[in-house]
């Protein structure tokens, strides 16, 4: 079990849940649900904020938020 | 013949092609957002769907589900929730990205369980095969048991399907459903239909979701009673949802070949957005633009400034002289003159933000500034506002409805204004003219063109500066989030950045132009009469004296209303170098910057009656009564730019502020901060200078 934030850039995993009510909204009616796999494309300076794909498109996303994703190896 | 019309709202995600479709079917028959009091959120137009029925056509902004985030979401939801909404539509289309086909239907199932007529319009069929994935197109409408048809928005292509599509849902009683929500929360629904008064489950479980505040607070009585919590409730229904939406998507797709679509995608990536390259792109790209705005579009604003000289030559020649000859030539010509010539430098302006939204790359800019505007108390979303505010400040402050956060919205909607707007560059084409010779350079850079950079650089670094202090004295209201899609790079639709351009600059003609026409045309009444006999007594007293006529013009001027309005204001604007005459043109300019050109030309060609000049000339040959030299010093050149650059000289503006905020508090406070920040910067560097 990981935190988004401290996965390696370019492997894959799969989303287990958003510790976060409020970005949980914002992330799940765009796909991010669990079961999906995820992948850190990169990152912006200073490791923040980051670009992911999920369900097959990229989004960015801060760092502080990327902590509250658990994630888990496919 | 009998037609008959009926209402068609537009929704789906962002970057799904929505705004491709809306111009693919309405063509220019669009209504142009006009400010102030206005709709520039949703674009309306008219359509023939067949022979008979026509369509009025509301485009929303993008959207992923009926749970609006910002403010912009929140007009495509209402919109769609709202049946008293005028806009309230007969049937919906739903524009769904085929190579995102999962995140693409979860707004239309929603839509489905609303009971609402909906059509699918299934984008980038083209783009989602070449990637190796075959959609059944006729099995996918089979599933969602609604009308499907696949489309290529940019080419045109399957909009007669669509058309027809339309008419057909229109006839037909909407009865399926797509995911029956009550068997998660049978008894809530049941309690809340009672209440609303209907029997739609969705609607009414959209309404705990939303506290939908037309149902009053026993919404709230309702949710206690059961333990529901909204946020959470609707989690739970988000990813069931999805469960479903997955087994369709399963059956509807074949995936031929897996290949990345990436790999362009993240080849320009690593160029655009590397960590370092990636800031000096972005000032190359600023820099393309000036250059683009500053030297392209000279050529035709000479052409335009010709003409319209050669155009009063014309018109004074052939009208029999008088007043009615002096109001056509001197108020109206000037002051439209003076609008025209900004078309070439606003089309440039606005072709490059949209074609750098168009790319994808705009998102990209967000990316790597979002880090660095947080600690301005911004957002990676900030920066299409701020960029923008390079063009106009009224859409800037619009599209400022994409950010979340209040706070971080209303610290973008404060500094907007600071940045350098297209209405003040003919101020500053003007004075940099004026006070820099056009031969100088300074290394390998043309000295005006350095200044004119100068202050775009300022009016962004005061942004800046201000945005810094109103962090700290705003409240955040709730967390701060930059959840941002970044779409694969596309070669922009040329279609969609061209009616960009018209759209913009047709505003920009009709409704500043309305504005600037009045006031040139109040001017020259203001500047042409005086109270009681004092023209008379002018004419007196140099009757028969030699040079008789420039001094009786010269003395009219200062004695008429606008004179002495002008000089009313004198005292306090002589620190900071202005005379009575650049008074006037300060009062005017507070409807509108662009009007300063305007007035200039008006005020000066109302005090001379020597031949037609183009106004630089005009104003290269004022002298300082005082010294006997020319008046646009260097001094008093660059404290009227500065004036400009911070003072809040625009109505509309102020106008949007107020909608945007929904109070007079915020464009009072702008207009006070911002007219400080003129008059004391404009004082100092006077006092400098001179």
């Amino acid at each position: 079990m990981q935190k988004l934030s401290d996965i390696t850039i370019g492997k894959e995993y799969i989303v287990k849940s958003i510790n976060d009510d409020e970005l949980a909204q914002k992330l799940l009616e765009m796909g991010c649900t669990p079961g999906e796999k995820i992948i850190v494309e990169r990152k912006a300076p200073f490791d923040d904020p980051i670009a992911i794909i999920v369900s097959g498109f990229m989004l960015s996303i801060r760092k502080q938020d990327a902590e509250k994703i658990i994630v888990k190896k496919s | 013949m009998n037609t008959t019309k009926i209402k068609v709202v537009l929704a789906g995600n962002p970057n799904s092609g929505k705004s491709t479709l809306f111009n693919a079917l309405t063509g220019l028959r669009q209504k142009v957002g006009n400010y102030p009091g206005i709709t520039v959120e949703k674009k309306t137009g008219s359509c023939s769907l067949d022979d008979n029925i026509k369509a009025d056509i509301t485009d929303t902004p993008g959207a992923y589900s009926l749970y609006p985030k910002s403010i912009d979401e929140k007009v495509a939801q209402e919109v769609i929730f709202n049946r008293k909404d005028k806009d309230y539509p007969e049937v919906t289309v739903v524009v769904a990205d085929a190579t995102n086909l999962r995140r693409s239907i979860f707004l239309i199932t929603q839509i489905i369980d609303l009971k609402m007529k909906v059509v699918l319009a299934l984008n980038m069929v083209d783009l989602s095969l070449k990637q190796g994935v075959i959609i059944d197109v006729s099995r996918l409408s089979h599933e969602l048991n609604i009308p499907v048809v696949a489309i290529n928005a940019r080419k045109q292509e399957g909009i007669e399907n669509l058309k027809k599509a339309i008419v057909e849902a229109n006839s037909q009683e909407m009865a399926t459903s797509f995911f029956d929500v009550s068997i998660l929360f049978k008894k809530i629904i049941e309690g809340t239909n009672e209440l609303r008064n209907s029997e739609n489950d969705y609607g009414s479980f959209l309404a705990l979701c939303l506290q939908d505040t037309n149902v009053d607070n026993k919404l709230k009585d309702i949710c206690k009673k059961y333990q529901f919590i909204p946020s959470r409730a609707q989690a739970q229904e988000t990813i069931r949802r999805y469960k479903k939406i997955d087994a369709v998507v399963d059956s509807c797709c074949t995936i031929v070949k897996i290949k990345s679509n990436r790999s362009i995608t993240r080849w320009l990536d690593d160029i655009l957005i590397h960590p370092i390259f990636g800031y000096f792109i972005f000032l190359g790209v600023l820099f393309l633009i000036f250059q683009a705005i500053f030297s392209w579009s000279a050529y035709p604003m000479d052409l335009i400034d010709s003409w319209f000289t050669d155009l009063s030559i014309l018109v004074a020649a052939t009208l029999p002289s008088g007043v009615f000859n002096d109001l056509i030539v001197k108020g109206v010509l000037a002051g439209l003159g003076g609008i025209i010539i900004f078309v070439p430098q606003i089309a440039f302006l606005f072709a490059f933000i949209a074609f750098l939204e168009d790319t994808g790359y705009m998102a990209r800019v967000g990316f790597i500034t979002d880090k660095i505007l947080r600690g301005f108390g911004l957002n990676g979303r900030s920066i299409i506002p701020l960029l923008s505010g390079a063009a106009c400040a009224i859409p800037a402050i619009m599209s400022a409805r994409t950010i979340a956060s209040w706070k971080e919205r209303m610290i973008t909607i404060m500094v907007t204004p600071l940045m350098s707007c297209s209405a003040r560059l003919p101020v500053y084409t003007l004075i940099i003219a004026m006070i820099i010779p056009a031969e100088q350079n300074w290394g390998p850079f043309n000295l005006q063109g350095l200044v004119m950079m100068a202050f775009y650089l300022l009016g962004f670094l005061a942004a800046l500066g201000t945005a810094f202090i109103l962090k700290f004295i705003l409240k955040a209201k709730e967390r701060s989030f930059y959840i941002m899609e970044m779409p694969s790079y596309k070669i922009p639709d040329w279609k969609t950045v061209i009616y960009t351009i018209v759209e913009k600059v047709k505003v920009f003609l009709f409704d500043a132009g309305k504005v600037i026409i009045a006031i040139s045309i109040i001017l020259w009444f203001l500047s042409s009469y005086a109270p009681g006999n004092r023209f008379e007594q002018i004419e007196t007293k140099w009757a028969g004296k030699e040079n008789a006529e420039t001094h009786i013009s010269a003395e009219k001027l200062e004695a008429s209303y606008a004179g002495m309005i002008g000089k009313s204001i004198e005292p306090a604007i002589r620190p900071l170098g202005f005379d009575w005459k650049i008074g006037i043109a300060l009062i005017t300019s507070f409807a509108a910057r662009e009007v300063f050109v305007g007035t200039m030309s008006t005020i000066y060609s109302v005090g001379d009656n020597s031949n037609i000049q183009s106004i630089r000339e005009r104003l290269e040959s004022v002298q300082n009564p005082d010294t006997g030299k020319a008046f646009f010093t260097t001094a008093v050149g660059i404290s009227l730019m500065l004036f400009y650059a911070f003072a809040m000289q625009c109505m509309s503006t102020l106008a949007i502020v107020r909608r945007e905020t929904n109070s007079w508090k915020w464009p009072v406070v702008q207009f006070i901060y911002m007219g400080a920040l003129a008059y004391i910067s404009s004082f100092i560097a006077f006092q400098l200078l001179s």
